[in-house]
């Protein structure tokens, strides 16, 4: 079902992720204007490992529901298909169902029945060891060469999908598209290539759409962006009346989160912009985008893998005895020398070297931990977080049980009488769950698409 | 002396995936991108100093369009490990804006 080749294919991208915020007058405006789809990703890497490793959303199940609605209302009334990406924050199998489940509850308040597809690339450990022996893997800088152990230690492993996935959906019928871990543009991509739209301005349109509203000249006056995409290039505006996308802020967002703003690598091939134009339109909105290049390689799908580590248990205490203030540098050394005896006391032996205290000094130097220049002047004010790492959430705690009168009441000059910090909390204790961490860095190469990618139908 | 704040009107930085930091430096005009933009004080060798990373992985994609030059650099721990202290790293660029550029 491809469209003639000279139409462009407009497609509404409601927010930067689903649950941020879609607004019901953008996405009519967007209708108005013609819209063929709804396409949005829902997730990323950027707020840390614990979504994959946990399988959890970062944006709750009420605000994830109420944007949900809004374009599955949409949907009934046109008729278009919605695309969600990287469903449930990281995109792993259970973030894909917990997408479903809530799309299945909105289903059955507003009594639709829509062609549902799921498509989930997770993977497993002996698969990836598998494709790992067949030396199909890759690192990326920093990492080297992939070893069995860094997969074990992973709880989650995604392969991002391109493309392809959405189309053979689309292909397929389906309405609403629920999506595993997918690389950002290819989710917006995907669409505008099913109707015939040109691959390098798809791939460069999804890639300045992927935050939705960023890439105009003020994000805080509305969630959305429309994309109108040709042969050649696209068009994009923001969906808020009162906001305009400048050739300045469409052509900057190539550098977001990206270290090569020119070359992007995607599965299947690069898109390469170094010869894009940024063009104002007459309605002083709109910006014209021309000129990027698809240029088809190796199909390679990125790796995503997170897995949970030690358990951390915090407190906070807020100081402004001028005793300790006059000195920061030295009272943070002294008090986590004490800190670390005083922990050995309450833990057995073998715990001894796996256990680690820090102690970040909010106010002077908490952001980077490192030295402070000569003649910083002294902070009116100091917020201490108390951080003990250990093996297990019990020894995490009975470290801070251990530390609390310490961390309450250590002195900066010893022959006064001793001090009381100003905690924020009782128990003044927060056990804060395991550390969790990226573990993959790698690609892996496959001659099929769609090999690492899993489909599921629902009303079918 | 110029200091790396007084010849920029923005700098950021921001994760690039969860082993990379990229920062973005905005100069003034075009005159402080000539004059600043691949100086000695902003070598990879400065922010395997500052940042802990390896030298050899620095990136540099100078940008004259923007009047800017983009630097990515591995992070000396990935994202969220034990002793992360800036998440999405969008705190990173504050300690060089009193480098000397001259």
């Amino acid at each position: 079902m491809t469209a003639n080749r000279s139409e462009s294919v407009t497609i509404i991208v409601p927010c930067g992720s689903l649950g941020a915020g879609v607004r019901e007058e953008e996405i009519e405006y967007g209708l108005r204007k013609g819209a063929q789809a709804i396409a949005t990703d829902a997730g990323s890497t950027d707020s840390g490992a614990a979504y994959l490793a946990q399988g959890k959303s970062k944006n709750s199940r009420g605000a994830v529901k109420r944007d949900l609605t809004i374009l599955m209302k949409a949907h009934a009334k046109s008729g278009i298909p919605v695309i969600i990406g990287t469903s449930g924050q990281a995109g792993g199998d259970l973030n894909v169902n917990w997408t479903r489940d809530i799309l299945l509850e909105i289903n059955a308040e507003l009594g639709l029945s829509p062609k549902i597809a799921l498509l989930y690339s997770e993977i497993d450990g002996a698969q990836l060891k598998q494709l790992n022996r067949a030396g199909q893997v890759t690192p990326l800088p920093p990492l080297g060469p992939l070893e069995d152990k860094t997969i074990d230690e992973c709880d989650h492993i995604v392969a991002l999908m391109g493309v392809e996935p959405y189309l053979k959906a689309l292909d397929e019928g389906a309405d609403v598209i629920i999506g595993g871990r997918s690389t950002d543009p290819a989710v917006l991509a995907s669409f505008p290539i099913w109707k015939g739209a040109g691959w390098g301005a798809s791939w460069h349109a999804g890639k300045i759409g992927e935050c939705g509203v960023q890439c105009s000249e003020n994000p805080t006056l509305g969630s959305g962006v429309l994309l109108t995409v040709g042969q050649d290039g696209f068009e994009v505006e923001p969906l808020s009346a009162n906001n305009r996308c400048s050739p300045y802020s469409v052509s900057a967002h190539m550098l977001y989160e990206n270290t090569n703003p020119y070359l992007l690598t995607e599965p299947g091939g690069q898109l390469d912009a170094t010869d894009a134009t940024y063009d104002q339109l007459d309605d002083n909105r709109a910006v014209k985008v021309a000129g990027a290049v698809w240029k088809p390689g190796q199909y390679t799908m990125k790796l995503e893998g997170a897995g949970g580590g030690l358990y951390q248990t915090i407190m906070l205490v807020g100081i402004q005895d001028p005793d300790v203030l006059q000195d920061v540098g030295g009272f943070h050394d002294r008090f986590l020398d004490a800190l670390y005896t005083r922990a050995k006391h309450g833990l057995p032996e073998e715990e001894h070297d796996h256990f680690h205290i820090s102690l970040r000094m909010y106010g002077w130097n908490a952001v980077d931990g490192g030295p402070v220049p000569e003649g910083t002047p002294a902070p009116r004010e100091l917020g201490v977080l108390f951080v003990a790492t250990a093996r297990t959430q019990d020894l995490a705690n009975a470290i801070a049980h251990t530390c609390n009168p310490y961390f309450f009441h250590y002195p900066a000059v010893m022959d006064k009488e001793l001090p009381s910090y100003g905690f924020a909390f009782s128990p003044a204790d927060v056990p804060r769950g395991q550390v969790f961490e990226f573990k993959l860095n790698h690609v892996v190469a496959l001659d099929d698409p769609l090999q690492l990618v899993r489909f599921n139908w629902i009303n079918a | 002396m110029t200091r790396l704040s007084d010849a920029t009107r923005h700098i950021r930085t921001k994760q690039a995936g969860p082993f990379w930091v990229t920062m973005d430096i905005w100069f003034k005009d075009e005159d402080s991108y000539t004059r600043y933009h691949d100086c000695p004080a902003l070598s990879a060798e400065t922010f395997a100093r500052v940042y802990g990373t390896n030298a050899d992985f620095v990136k540099r994609i100078p940008m004259p369009e923007f009047n800017l030059v983009k630097i990515s650099y591995p992070r000396a721990t990935p994202q969220g490990g034990m002793i992360e202290r800036d998440m999405h790293s969008g705190q990173q660029y504050a300690r060089l804006l009193d480098i000397e550029l001259d």
